[in-house]
């Protein structure tokens, strides 16, 4: 369990991290979710008191990470800038790591085994792709069989195999009952993966939801119908629960009702349908609108000409 | 890499069964032993020792070798002038430069590519990693400068015996000139470890370190003469020099003085850089 408690830190005027409180929970994937540079990173460096923070505290099972007298059995980290010497191999790294806690060789030679660097153990991380990078982060992370761990942006650079690996390997592990915090600026990522979301902006907490309560709420149905006669269509179904808008002529887009409420409505007056297609909010849509205005970085484009970002093919997981 | 997934068995079943109380746990000795791998496994670490050898050998017989064969064409003045000891020694001076680099890289190198925040990850406390590093990168340095100085005086006595103009290594006060010119060595590098550690940047580490050992002492000329005889011998620079020779002059320190100098420059930057390295965000 992670606890952040009015957490706050500045680096001179700028604050990164701004008054978070949040609770990341055992047995789950936690999502923490932000656009670059809305402290995501700052902040778990002041969970592995790598910063000291401004104001309040942050622990790990009630302890601050200091306090542990093997942190490496604790906490598991992957930090999303490289934090390995470019001129040492992998298994140097992951050596010299294991023995400040007198972790034995045998169990770096199973993680490099497990992680799937075999061959390359022995090579300069400088030669490593991302994705190889990635995988011996990972196994450092898991090197002392933490109770927690914390992962910033572990997909970065994988392949679609090792993004797979990753997604089952955190699955696993917090079916073990492990805390598992991972950062990610993709919302895509995060529905197939978190179960819960802390989503934070310019430092600040926005939502901490259950991913389930976070698709519910911003999957709103919407049927886009394209018909001859829509002015007359609209009439039809309209209710009290039912909301009908037109961005252009013809064609309709219905909230409130199914694809099939609206086509048995149709053929029992008799219209004519050229198009009926259910549409969904996508959770990365919904996730922009909800940190736009704490994006750090973005283009210039006033809010309202952005198109309107749904993907009609995407169907939400989990 | 293979592309395959590896298997999602668990990681180690065994050590979460384990209570916590019997796992194993951050010590000062496993600092030293992740320090010793984090040293040896680097291929800037080595050739950096190898050039400390390489320049205090070499140079020392080169030197020796020159004034050899120069000995006979040689001036009286020039020959009275002549010191054997300093002569067979006198490639510590760049061996100096090499191990300096070394020792602020030690640190530095952690900087540059990120490593700092997985050390310092493993080990929240922060100090027993810089005490780690000191201890293995002194014992190490130790182990080869030391017989490095001894090589190199017994290599250039035995060359300039031809002219018979050796000084004996049973002369009193050789050895511990000897052993001064390798402990030199040693503080030295120590030295550059604490500015790296305090500068955590290699190039303003190498930068600072190479002005305080060969820019200052030069320097002093311009300050008035009395101002810089006093300040002259407490430089790090001449202070490790007094370390390698026999008794002291009008305006050096004795070999013991200048050890304790030295040693009071490394412990005094490796103490700030001990504040600061607790202090300061990684």
């Amino acid at each position: 369990m992670i606890e952040a408690t009015h957490l706050t830190k500045r680096y001179g005027e700028k604050t990164a991290v701004d008054d978070l409180s949040f609770t990341v929970k055992p047995g789950i994937v936690t999502g923490f979710l932000g656009p670059n540079g809305s402290g995501k990173s700052t902040t778990m460096r002041l969970i592995l008191g790598l910063d000291a923070p401004t104001g309040g505290q942050v622990t790990v099972a009630g302890k601050a990470y200091r306090d542990f007298p093997a942190p490496l059995h604790e906490v598991g980290v992957l930090l999303e800038a490289r934090s390995v010497h470019t001129g040492r191999s992998a298994y140097h790294h992951l050596l010299a790591l294991a023995q400040t806690h007198g972790i034995p060789r045998s169990r770096v030679n199973e993680l490099i085994s497990l992680v799937g660097l075999d061959e390359v153990a022995r090579k300069r991380v400088g030669q490593f792709s991302l994705g190889m990078g990635q995988r011996l982060g990972i196994a450092a992370a898991l090197l002392g069989d933490p109770e927690v761990l914390i992962l910033d942006e572990p997909i970065n650079g994988l392949d679609p195999e090792g993004i797979r690996w990753i997604r089952d390997l955190l699955r696993r592990l917090a079916a073990e009952g492990r805390t598992i915090l991972l950062s990610s600026h993709l919302m895509s990522e995060m529905s197939l993966t978190a179960d819960q979301l802390i989503i934070i902006g310019r430092g600040r907490l926005i939502r901490d939801v259950g991913l389930q309560a976070f698709v519910d709420e911003h999957s709103t149905n919407r049927v886009r119908v394209r018909a001859p006669d829509a002015g007359r269509l609209r009439e039809v179904i309209l209710g009290p629960e039912v909301r009908v808008s037109s961005d252009e002529p013809g064609v309709l887009v219905v909230e409130g009702l199914t694809a099939e409420q609206i086509g048995v409505a149709a053929a029992r007056e008799g219209l004519i349908l050229h198009e009926l297609t259910p549409e969904k909010t996508s959770l990365e849509a919904a996730f922009m609108e909800l940190t736009h205005d704490a994006a750090e970085y973005r283009a210039v484009i006033p809010a309202q000409d952005l198109p309107v970002a749904t993907d009609r093919q995407e169907r939400i997981a989990a | 890499m293979s592309a395959s997934a590896p298997a999602l068995d668990h990681p180690s079943p065994a050590a979460r069964a384990r209570p916590a109380s019997a796992r194993s746990r951050v010590t000062q000795l496993g600092v030293l032993r992740s320090e010793w791998t984090k040293l040896y496994s680097l291929r800037s670490t080595r050739y950096s020792l190898l050039a400390t050898l390489v320049m205090t050998i070499g140079f020392g017989i080169m030197a020796s070798a020159i004034n050899a064969s120069r000995w006979p064409t040689m001036s009286a003045i020039d020959r009275a002038k002549f010191d054997p000891l300093a002569t067979s020694l006198m490639g510590v001076t760049f061996g100096v430069l090499a191990i300096g680099v070394l020792g602020v890289l030690l640190i530095t190198g952690e900087y540059s590519t990120g490593m700092i925040r997985s050390t310092m990850a493993a080990v929240p406390r922060r100090l027993p990693v810089l005490w780690g590093k000191a201890a293995v990168f002194g014992v190490v340095s130790a182990a080869l400068a030391v017989p490095a100085a001894f090589i190199a005086f017994f290599t250039g006595q035995a060359l300039l015996s031809g002219q018979h103009i050796e000084i004996a290594f049973s002369h009193p006060g050789v050895p511990g000139a000897i052993l001064g010119a390798g402990a030199s060595l040693v503080l030295v590098g120590l030295f550059a470890m604490g500015l790296g550690a305090i500068l955590r940047n290699t190039a303003a580490g190498i930068a600072s370190f190479a002005a305080i050992m060969f820019v200052v002492p030069p320097l002093l000329g311009i300050l008035p003469a009395r101002l810089a005889d006093a300040i002259d011998p407490y430089l790090p620079s001449n202070a490790g020099q007094a370390m390698m020779e026999i008794g002291h002059h009008a305006h050096t320190l004795a070999p013991g003085a200048g050890a304790a100098v030295l040693a009071g420059y490394a412990a005094a930057v490796i103490g700030v850089a001990a504040v600061l390295l607790v202090r300061r965000d990684v």
